[in-house]
């Protein structure tokens, strides 16, 4: 028989179909069909300035939309090779580690209440919240930040900035363990998960699987520590990794990694530095507002930047981050004009979904609910 | 790096057409029927071992002499090492396909094919991934407009739309 899964079902985590050929409950063959949220956003980066691709970026990975921000920003910084004052990377990391944990709340939540769990999901949504409140404090809005600008941030942080991080760190690990308490253990859980979508980590490594899956294996890679960027080599922590490639080593690296953000978040606030929040460069970053109106020259400078943009030396970077999901890359084309040539988005969930049938095929139609929502996929990352 | 251009040139001396290195990235451009013995060298050769294909994507250079690049972002998980491999290729030509290497190119060759048109030799299951099957055109060619249809004012109310 021959199933059709998707477009709208409610564990497809957004628009995605799969097509499943069953032999009673047993997948023979499954194939995802993407493309339904395709809206053009890499032709669309072709026809803006590098500034006003930014707003793009939030709109992929919705779910941690300032991993997006900061892996395009790091690209577009390479090829001008200019850096951000060490203030901005301290907030960057700051707030990449809160990213990091919002997507693995989204994740946890709508994973455990596929299986069954809804406790989970109205917990996890609970302290999502208060991770909401600090996006919208820094940068006015909840979920489409793009506070994260080349060379820097939008704006200062607000003086309330550090103490409301501390109260979400303070209190996060207990909530952690609320997680662990509903599910490590929980007899249902265990059944769902443990064994279900194996992979192995040569194969994964093959399909190109990158993030918590290829960890899950097993594999000790992580970004962050292999080539560390926007400082991250100044923190100590410790990179979780599983040994079975299941569904549930896949669920015990998320949350171990939920508590290693939680250590570079403290190590981060800890030492805050001093100084500017964007480096001053006149031809690529904005002036201060106060100078448009009283220096004729940064009026000069601030008329071009939005009129025209910069035009970055002819030549091609790829920089790729750590982010929630695993490797993101970005690719980017300079033809020596104010608008990138071309832009090409690496995004992990894209590479990751391409290994659902791997995992899926041979087993129970029940155990593909599961898979999917360990896989953590944003389709709007994926179809972009 | 240095040592790993070199290693490559003596192993390939005909091959390797043009090196670049830009902001401490290696870029080589290679020869378009050689793209399958490099890469399975790299991948399989102990001292470079690139097993991980990070992104595989096409550029459109219209009016430039093959039309196409097809760019390759290898990694190396043992070595953390990177490199870009790139081939050029003509409007209607194709390139071998990298699938047998790492299967994760399977999607990313699709995505090429649907996005800009270009076809890949071997390729298991080449067909559109993203536009639906029935879409006309490739829509990250530089000559694909970026809206489709004309927009309705008073002058052209009455005309049915152009489409492109």
């Amino acid at each position: 028989m021959i199933l059709n899964m998707g477009p709208q079902h409610p564990s497809t985590h957004g628009v995605l179909r799969l097509i499943l050929e069953l032999d009673g409950e047993t997948i023979v063959k499954a194939t995802p069909d993407i493309g339904y949220l395709h809206t053009g956003i890499e032709k669309t980066m072709e026809s803006k300035t590098y500034a006003q691709v930014i707003p793009l970026t939030d709109r992929m990975d919705y779910v941690a939309p300032l991993s997006n921000n900061l892996a395009y920003l790091l690209a577009v910084e390479k090829l001008l090779d200019i850096q951000a004052p060490p203030k901005a990377q301290f907030v960057r990391v700051i707030l990449t580690e809160l990213t990091r944990l919002a997507s693995h709340l989204v994740w946890v939540g709508s994973h455990a209440h596929d299986i069954g769990a809804m406790t989970v999901l109205l917990y996890a949504f609970r302290e999502r919240e208060k991770l909401m409140d600090i996006f919208e404090l820094v940068s006015g809005q909840r979920m489409m930040t793009s506070y994260f600008r080349i060379g820097g941030l939008a704006q200062d942080v607000p003086e309330e900035f550090e103490s409301k991080v501390w109260e979400v760190v303070n209190t996060f690990p207990d909530r952690i363990n609320e997680y662990e308490k509903l599910l490590t253990k929980n007899r249902i859980w265990i059944n769902r998960t443990m064994g279900v979508g194996k992979i192995f980590a040569q194969d994964a490594i093959d399909l190109g699987i990158s993030g918590p899956i290829l960890r899950g294996c097993g594999v000790k890679w992580d970004i962050r520590k292999s080539n560390p960027y926007s400082g991250y080599d100044k923190f100590e922590f410790d990179i979780p990794t599983g040994k079975n490639g299941d569904v549930y080593d896949r669920y015990l690296v998320r949350l171990e990694e939920m508590r290693q953000s939680l250590r570079i978040v403290r190590q981060a606030l800890d030492g805050i530095p001093e100084g500017d929040f964007v480096v001053r460069i006149p031809e690529v970053v904005l002036p201060p507002k106060e100078q448009v109106v009283s220096n004729i020259e940064s009026l000069i400078f601030h008329f071009k930047l939005v009129v025209e943009g910069f035009c970055p030396p002819v030549g091609e970077v790829y920089h790729s981050i750590e982010s929630p999901k695993g490797e993101l890359g970005y690719y980017i084309v300079s033809d020596g004009a104010n608008k990138p040539y071309r832009v090409k988005v690496r995004p992990p969930c894209f590479a990751n979904l391409s290994a659902l049938p791997k995992m899926v095929e041979g087993r129970l139609i029940a155990d593909v609910i599961a898979v999917i929502g360990s896989i953590d996929i944003v389709l709007g990352e994926i179809d972009r | 790096m240095l040592s790993m251009i070199t290693k490559l040139k003596e192993r390939f001396p005909d091959s390797i057409l043009e090196i670049v290195e830009f902001r401490n990235e290696l870029t080589c451009v290679v020869k378009n029927e050689d793209i399958v013995r490099i890469c399975i060298f790299l991948r399989d050769n102990p001292e470079f071992s690139f097993n991980f294909l990070s992104d595989l994507c096409g550029v459109d250079y219209p009016g430039r002499k093959p039309r196409f690049d097809v760019v390759y972002n290898l990694y190396s998980l043992s070595k953390n090492k990177r490199v870009r491999l790139k081939v050029k290729v003509d409007e209607g030509a194709s390139v071998p396909s990298v699938t047998s290497i790492w299967s994760t190119a399977n999607w990313q060759e699709r995505e090429v094919f649907d996005m800009l048109g270009i076809s890949f030799d071997g390729h298991p299951d080449l067909r559109r991934i993203l536009m639906p099957e029935d879409w006309e055109g490739h829509p990250l060619r530089k000559d694909f407009p970026l809206t489709k249809e004309e927009v309705t004012f008073s002058h052209n109310k009455n005309r049915p739309p152009k489409t492109s």
